[in-house]
């Protein structure tokens, strides 16, 4: 499976989400530049709300996910309480 | 007063706020048939039989929405504020760095005004209530790209040239009609190609080389002002970028018969898109005065590595990868170097300044094409240095033959040997057109009758349609200030500006 992967802005908001998904996340790639923070991992990457919410201190709603995103490679699935991205497994096409 | 006893309501879930946005929305109509109604969703050959599998991964809901996109303003105008007030114009790396900006506003912001249209346009034409809300977001979502972009450099335009008549120059300056073509050509297919061209091939598979390392340098460069916009209309075009990869897998969900139909639009979108990109090859090899990465390495990075996971996910459906893919990352070492080079060429019909790289731009140029630069283009650009210093500076004084399918001059090469211009050509009701790559080619052959109708500049000055016969009467039709806005860097009041500025950086004239 090939890598899927999320930019964020290069914000406090930000890094607090980018240390959030590298603790949930430990197979992570991190690459930092100017500006924005890309992070690639294998298969599938997934954003917890409670794990943002430790760290930002506050309640978080997923959806705040649309100020601090720049980029993402994947399918996406979000519901309250997690953001995913991942690549599906060999699922097979559902034509009606 | 009659007070009603609070209501106890437990909140709605994301997906079931969502659920009651898009469900049960649109109805059969009875006064006209639906065929009327909807008259450009069935011409396209795309089968849908149950519109309401249709799902927008984000579950953004009005509500949400404008809080959001009020919430992404409030920050982006507190930024476009206080780079006004703070000279934040005075702190970018070079000037020449505003010619990044020039080519930006005149060939990209257009673009977000004409993705509100399309996005506008093909909202209204689709059945199901999912797929029209999320048009109708991205319409409003590009409509605020386009304004924010010119409110954000028109800051620029109180002191730098060539940034005074972007719409204008977009509708009649020769190279523009590189961007402005290809959205034209999108917007006038039927709804389906229109997504596929657009929030697919363009936004997911393509974009991220425009916003992401070019905004990033921007940041590099010292202009806050350009990355906040950038990343704030950014921040959007990741949710256009689900979107994209979500209509494309609804459409090859629905009917097996869609397969072949939207595999053909990614070949030709790809195509398109990429010989756009072209441009942004030159923004970041030779624009960025401080440079982030190579226009190699962001193909690489966003196209080869991210276009192998997206297209290995979607083999399951049948689809491969987009074709002539392989021509592109052959092209990757010589692109921005050749377009850079028409630039240099037709510097005096611009409407920015070029420039030749200096020695330190070079040895960057070396390590990052060490296999093209030094044996193809640092020769090249050490000739035209010569001539210029001996008074004669190159111009290419005829007006170059244009691709009928991108528009862009004839100066790619072939995909085996940089050396050699690559021309294809072909016959149509007695007319030969011609093309600067098979990948072009492929794409009139489809749909000739569509492409005999490009606006083709080259011809159209020729024709007596642009203004006049001499450069300067064209010129003077574009809008294009003569001797202030063209020709080089060096030499300019751009430059002249910029220097007096670096000589008081340190003193207090009195």
């Amino acid at each position: 499976m090939g890598k899927v992967s999320i930019t964020l802005q290069n914000t406090d908001e930000g890094r607090m989400l980018v240390d959030a998904i590298v603790a949930d996340n430990p197979a992570a790639e991190v690459s930092r530049m100017p500006a924005l923070t890309k992070i690639d991992c294998e298969d599938r990457l997934s954003l917890r709300r409670e794990t943002i919410e430790e760290r930002i201190g506050r309640r978080y709603d997923l959806q705040e996910l649309q100020l601090s995103l720049i980029s993402l490679a994947g399918n996406v699935e979000e519901d309250d309480d997690s953001f995913t991205l991942a690549w599906s497994r060999g699922a097979s096409p559902k034509h009606s | 007063m009659n007070a009603m006893p609070p209501l106890k309501q437990r909140k709605l879930s994301l997906k079931e706020r969502y659920s009651h946005l898009t469900r049960g929305l649109g109805w059969e109509t009875t006064y006209q048939p639906m065929d009327k109604v909807f008259p450009y969703v069935s011409y396209e050959g795309i089968k849908i039989h149950d519109w309401e599998a249709w799902e927008d991964p984000f579950r953004l809901t009005m509500d949400a929405y404008w809080k959001y996109q009020a919430e992404k303003e409030r920050k982006l105008y507190a930024v476009i504020e206080s780079f006004a007030q703070n000279n934040g114009h005075l702190n970018i790396t070079d000037a020449r760095y505003v010619n990044a900006l020039k080519l930006f506003l005149t060939g990209v912001s257009p673009l977000e005004y004409s993705a509100h249209r399309g996005y506008a346009h093909v909202g209204r034409h689709f059945v199901g209530a999912g797929p029209r809300i999320a048009c109708q977001m991205q319409a409003i979502d590009e409509l605020r790209h386009a304004q924010t972009q010119m409110h954000t450099m028109s800051h620029y335009n109180k002191f730098f040239d060539g940034l005074h008549d972007a719409r204008h120059m977009h509708d009649r300056v020769w190279y523009l009609s590189v961007p402005k073509s290809f959205f034209e050509d999108a917007c006038s297919a039927g709804p389906f190609e229109f997504l596929t061209s657009i929030s697919f091939s363009f936004e997911y598979v393509l974009t991220n080389l425009l916003f992401v390392p070019f905004m990033s340098g921007a940041a590099y460069n010292g202009d806050m002002a350009t990355v906040t916009f950038g990343f704030s209309a950014q921040s959007d075009e990741a949710r256009h970028m689900t979107l994209g990869l979500e209509i494309i897998k609804f459409m090859l969900e629905q009917d097996e018969g869609n397969v072949p139909i939207v595999q053909r639009w990614i070949d030709k979108w790809f195509w398109r898109g990429y010989r756009l990109l072209g441009l942004v090859s030159m923004m970041m090899d030779y624009m960025l005065p401080k440079r982030i990465m190579s226009w190699a390495e962001a193909w690489e990075m966003y196209f080869e590595q991210a276009g192998d996971a997206l297209f290995e996910d979607l083999s399951r459906y049948g689809i491969r990868k987009p074709k002539y893919h392989e021509v592109a990352s052959k092209e990757k070492h010589r692109l921005s170097h050749e377009v850079w080079s028409i630039f240099y060429n037709y510097t005096h019909a611009a409407a920015f300044h070029t420039w030749l790289p200096t020695e330190d731009e070079m040895k960057w140029l070396s390590a990052k094409y060490p296999d093209t630069f030094d044996k193809y283009y640092r020769p090249r650009f050490k000739c035209w240095s010569e001539m210029a210093a001996e008074g004669k500076r190159f111009y290419n004084p005829t007006l170059p033959q244009l691709c009928t399918t991108c528009q862009i001059p004839m100066g790619f090469t072939e995909p085996d040997d940089p050396t050699t211009i690559c021309f294809r050509s072909a016959e149509y009701k007695g007319e030969r057109y011609h093309f600067c790559s098979d990948g072009c080619k492929d794409i009139f052959c489809y749909e000739p009758e569509k492409y005999v109708q490009s606006w083709l500049p080259v011809h159209q000055i020729y024709m007596g349609n642009c203004g006049g016969a001499e450069v300067k009467d064209v010129l003077d039709w574009y809008h294009l200030n003569f001797g202030v806005d063209n020709f080089d860097y060096e030499g300019s009041p751009d430059q002249k500006l910029w220097d007096e500025w670096q000589a008081q950086k340190a003193a207090n004239p009195v």
